[in-house]
């Protein structure tokens, strides 16, 4: 990334295992990044304002907001997206809890609420009801579904996320 | 949302990113991004030039100083300062209170300079590092210079942190005999707070002396000077604290607004002052 002022810059990013090279300007958010770019349109926007969580993605490991990053600075970084988590179809153990536990209602969450679980568990694989329930507090579910979503949490983690 | 168009670097070295920022009188520096991104989004902030920290790992580290002092750099995350060992085996209440700011996503991201130098009344550091009497780290073009944090926060969104400079570090000393505390009232579970103390006290059976900072009363920052010196020589006890905190904010011009009256933040005052104090006075390790 350059070093010196610029108003656009090539890019390297890799997204859900696949390495991505664009031009973007300098200032294209990272959520506009990976849903009109990439066309990977799992990641929501809900408030644009960092408040709600459902443009949330890993990067590099850590779930961040995508909406408040710029897609200049993932330049190098390994990111995964709602759509990189399940694997050759195959649900995960907690998409499945998810599933199940009917913790979701109108879903416009639930990307967000999926990556801010799956980075809680593997930090953390048996969390409590209260460590769940900090882990999503920067998640917004407007259906108001938190008591579902929790049980998923914890269902997927007795199983072994 | 499309943010105006501006310039972005991502410079190497301290000395790049000094340089551009003090060649471009509307450059600004990109920390956590945590604030900034959304100020811009509202043309709040309208930069032309975006000198992102984020290539500077020398801002990052978190240390232990020759005199025992915890140095953590400003591009320390809230999130690498929770999990650092230097930080709980020196001033557990930093890791603490960085817990409580936001969300994981939030905490993964913003940055304990970038809470400070935003110089927002209602950030939980300002008043923190003004209770632990820390020393702010200011490179700027003609070096390096140490400000108290009860000097380095001027106004709202000012502090001695200027144009073309940046803080490097912040430095708090090792505890001697003290512990420390932080109580707030906030919005919500981790919000915005409406009222915030912290407390650093040494005490031995009784204070000896007691450092306490309230935040989101003023533009800055404000030392409970009046409190500290009641508290020297009294009883740790909650009632004895409580007893202490009284009428300690009636000189105080705290802000109004929806959240809560003048009034009622003088009571929180007290309120979250005496808390400070006495969950500071539990906490000296002998």
């Amino acid at each position: 990334m350059s070093a010196q002022p610029v108003t656009s810059a090539f890019v390297t990013v890799t997204v859900n295992g696949t390495t991505y090279e664009r031009e973007v300007d300098a200032r294209r958010l990272l959520v506009h990044f990976l849903r009109d770019d990439l066309d990977l349109t799992g990641t929501h926007i809900g408030c644009d304002t960092g408040n709600c969580g459902a443009c949330t993605i890993l990067v590099d490991g850590q779930n961040v907001k995508s909406c408040m990053l710029l897609a200049v600075q993932a330049d190098g970084a390994e990111i995964t997206t709602v759509e990189g988590l399940a694997g050759d179809g195959e649900l995960t153990p907690l998409q499945e809890a998810f599933s199940a536990s009917h913790a979701l209602q109108c879903g416009y969450c639930t990307p967000g609420m999926l990556i801010s679980a799956t980075a809680l568990l593997r930090q953390n694989p048996s969390p409590t009801e209260d460590e769940i329930r900090k882990a999503l507090q920067g998640n917004i579910c407007r259906c108001t579904g938190y008591v579902n979503i929790v049980e998923a949490v914890q269902a997927a983690a007795k199983g072994g996320e | 949302m499309l943010l105006r168009e501006v310039e972005y670097a991502r410079p190497g070295t301290i000395e790049d990113a000094l340089a551009i920022l003090g060649s471009n009188p509307n450059a600004r520096a990109l920390a956590g991004g945590q604030t900034l991104i959304n100020v811009m989004k509202a043309r709040a902030a309208a930069p032309d030039v975006l000198v992102d920290l984020n290539g500077l790992d020398e801002l990052r580290t978190i240390g232990i100083g020759g005199d025992g002092s915890l140095e953590l750099g400003a591009m320390a995350t809230y999130s690498s300062i929770m999990q650092s060992p230097e930080v709980h085996s020196t001033r557990p209440v930093i890791a603490e209170v960085a817990g409580m700011i936001a969300d994981v996503q939030v905490r993964n991201r913003g940055t304990i300079g970038g809470n400070v130098c935003t110089g927002d009344p209602t950030n939980h550091f300002p008043p923190l590092m003004v209770a632990l009497g820390a020393e702010m780290t200011v490179r700027g073009p003609d070096g390096e210079r140490s400000v108290p944090a009860e000097e380095f926060f001027l106004g709202v969104y000012m502090t001695q942190a200027g144009p073309g400079e940046l803080l490097t570090r912040i430095t708090v000393p090792a505890p001697d005999g003290q512990g420390d505390g932080f109580a707030i009232v906030p919005i919500g579970r981790d919000g915005t707070a409406i009222v915030l103390a912290a407390a650093c006290v040494r005490a031995n059976g009784t204070i000896q002396e007691a450092r306490v900072a309230l935040g989101c009363v003023d533009a800055v920052p404000v030392r409970a000077s009046e409190l500290e010196s009641r508290l020297a020589g009294s009883d740790p006890a909650e009632s004895a604290v409580r007893e202490a905190a009284k009428g300690v904010a009636a000189s105080l011009d705290p802000p109004s607004d929806v959240h809560a009256s003048a009034d009622y933040r003088r009571h929180l005052a007290e309120v979250v002052a005496a808390r400070a104090v006495v969950g500071a006075a539990g906490k000296v390790r002998r």
